[in-house]
């Protein structure tokens, strides 16, 4: 008897929501509604897929990192190498290796973070960011170094789409990439596996006793979201023609988990609204005060953390149920009027 | 090869200046305090003011840093850090990266983003030569002052009556409070001190390490290694940790400066992997 139950529940909590069509609606039109904002819609779908991968890893299973650009670089780089050594010329495909690169990047450094306490984690993913900026910077015959990487001649998507300058392609390119890696996380989510991993971040010990792999299954989404944060930081090379060592720095990193706090955690949507108002603040104080923007993203942060992200979390809420709500409440008034007119005659 | 390993030694002596407040800060109250590097520059930046502008004398400078420092970390303890302490190590995290963000805009709006130096007197420039090794005269008082200052440390952690109260809160809050000890004075009487320490040390190292806006990013890493390293439970452990990062970081730069700071990220990864608590962490408490 339960499990139905269950199962029903769980199926009516992964079905699309009104809200959710209506943004994706919104997030496509917004390529005829803003002609001449590409290039910023291009950087904050880049940052929202960021955000997205974070958050798999945050909100679903509490890892702590630093040091996420980690993966964002290290991708960014394969991307940016691929396409100017002509090795892989296709765009779609040079993507799906980038991010196979950092997810199996992930995969092993996984183990380092998966040890000790949250203290230990922050250092070894900032560690792990820091080290393999030093080699980009060590290599620089290869990688550029400090100038970063010149030269990369990214082919059309598909042989059809070219990058064009005004960055049409390069947005509605970026936006598909970024709804696809959206269904992949929602999938993932709201699978069985996204539940057990919810139980991990509850309780490790007692999801331990209920019989889930506690280790193996941070280590698989930690995995999944290192190739996410790749494939993000691959399209940004891609749609810039150019990746410098600023990819693994750790403002880069601080800025994401901003990103992701302004939007909320655990709910996949944070990343993607969290990035769209960062990007909208970042430009209208960069405008008002274009070299001192850090004073007011900090102040942002403390003020944040001061008013408690729980409430914040809480309004967040309040506010998504009653969009839901009255959402909800527009499906059946249409549905009623739309529905059953057929019959009357 | 001896005038390396001095260098480093007045390298992690100055580190270990600079550090052994946050260790203090993360083992006993289990805050992870990312801003640590920012006191350190208030402190190298009140020096610069004092000495180059104000024209006060660098010996008299330095206690001026000290208290100044101290005064500013109090006075952040009491009216920020204390709502923070509960929460969870993300919030604090968040936290103090902002306040990072807002010191690192602040220093660059009221100083400039160019580096600064402060004017050392005559009598402290220039060299030593004892055996053959070239001994700067300002890195042997910097070895003097901070070993005088770990020895003070020692002591007073271990002999004074503070100091058995101190590592009765770190070791049980509850109890400490039960027993009288007013926890919440003690640990702002601790954070301002540890505060001061890392503006004494940025004020004597702003010669060695270079003082500009971005310090407290730079060095945050540094500092956050050598207290995992360590380990929060002795003033001992961040000490050798300390010299160790400063003598490897030294001699890596001097052998290999190619591979630039790789070698201390690598050391630290596999000291946490080996030993997550750090090196000389007791594995017994609790």
């Amino acid at each position: 008897m339960v499990a139905p139950a269950v199962s029903t529940y769980l199926k009516s909590r992964a079905r699309w929501s009104p809200f959710e069509i209506a943004f994706w609606v919104f997030a496509f039109a917004t390529i005829w509604l803003f002609p001449g904002k590409y290039l910023i819609l291009k950087d904050t779908a880049i940052l929202a897929l960021f955000a997205l991968s974070l958050d798999l890893i945050l909100g679903y299973a509490g890892i702590i990192s630093l040091g996420h650009a980690a993966f964002f670089g290290l991708a960014g780089y394969v991307a940016g190498l691929l396409a100017k050594y002509g090795i892989i010329n296709e765009p779609v495909i040079a993507l799906v290796v980038a991010g196979a690169a950092a997810a199996a990047l992930g995969f092993v450094t996984s183990f380092l973070v998966l040890r000790g306490s949250d203290l230990t984690r922050l250092m070894v993913t900032l560690g792990v960011s820091l080290m393999l900026g030093e080699v980009a910077n060590r290599y620089s015959n290869i990688t550029g170094g400090a100038d970063g990487l010149q030269g990369v001649d990214i082919a059309p998507v598909l042989g059809m789409f070219r990058f064009d300058l005004y960055g049409h392609n390069g947005y509605v390119y970026c936006l598909i990439v970024l709804f696809l890696c959206f269904l992949l996380a929602r999938r993932i989510v709201y699978s069985p596996f996204g539940l057990s991993l919810r139980a991990v971040k509850g309780n490790p010990l007692r999801a331990s006793a209920i019989g889930i792999p506690v280790k193996w299954r941070l280590v698989a989404i930690y995995t999944v979201s290192a190739g996410i944060a790749g494939i993000a930081g691959g399209l940004l090379t891609q749609t810039t023609a150019f990746c410098s060592l600023d990819v693994f720095s750790l403002e880069r990193s601080a800025d994401l988990l901003l990103v992701l706090i302004i939007g909320g955690t655990g709910y996949l949507y944070g990343g993607l609204i969290g990035a769209v108002i960062y990007k909208f603040l970042q430009d209208w104080i960069a405008n008002l005060t274009p070299q001192y923007w850090q004073f007011w993203i900090g102040l942002v942060l403390v003020a944040i953390v001061l008013v408690g992200r729980d409430r914040m979390q809480a309004s967040v809420d309040a506010a998504r149920g009653y969009a839901t709500r009255l959402g909800a409440r527009a499906l059946t008034f249409s549905t009623t009027f739309g529905g059953t007119a057929p019959d009357r005659h | 090869m001896l005038t390396i390993l001095f260098d480093g030694v007045a390298y992690g002596m100055l580190l270990f200046v600079l550090a052994c407040g946050l260790s203090v800060t993360l083992g006993l109250m289990n805050f992870i305090n990312l801003a640590h590097g920012a006191f350190a520059m208030t402190g190298g930046y009140c020096t610069v003011i004092l000495v180059n502008r104000l024209g006060v004398p660098f010996v008299l400078g330095l206690p001026i840093a000290f208290l100044a420092t101290a005064l500013i970390g109090g006075l952040f303890e009491r009216t920020l850090y204390v709502h923070v302490y509960a929460r969870s190590h993300l919030d604090q995290v968040l936290f103090t990266i902002g306040l990072v963000f807002m010191s690192v805009a602040a220093i660059d709006y009221t100083m400039g983003s160019s580096q600064q130096f402060v004017q050392i007197p005559d009598a402290l420039q220039g060299q030593f030569r004892v055996l053959g090794i070239g001994m700067g005269k300002y890195r042997l008082l910097i070895i003097a002052v901070c070993g005088l200052l770990t020895i003070a440390l020692q002591l007073m952690l271990t002999k004074t009556r503070f100091g058995s109260r101190l590592r009765a809160a770190v070791d049980d809050q509850r109890v400490a409070r039960g027993l009288g000890i007013n926890v919440g004075a003690v640990f702002a009487l601790t954070f301002a001190f540890g505060s001061g320490l890392a503006g004494l040390g940025g004020a004597l190292g702003a010669e060695i390490l270079g003082l500009d806006p971005t310090f407290p990013l730079k060095y945050m890493i540094y500092f956050l290694i050598v207290v995992t390293v360590g380990g929060t439970s002795s003033i001992t452990g961040p000490f050798v940790a300390s010299i160790l990062l400063g003598i490897s970081d030294v001699a890596g730069k001097y052998y290999v400066p190619k591979l630039g700071a790789f070698v201390i990220y690598a050391i630290m990864i596999v000291v946490l992997i080996w030993r997550p608590q750090g090196l000389f962490a007791r594995t017994t408490a609790r």
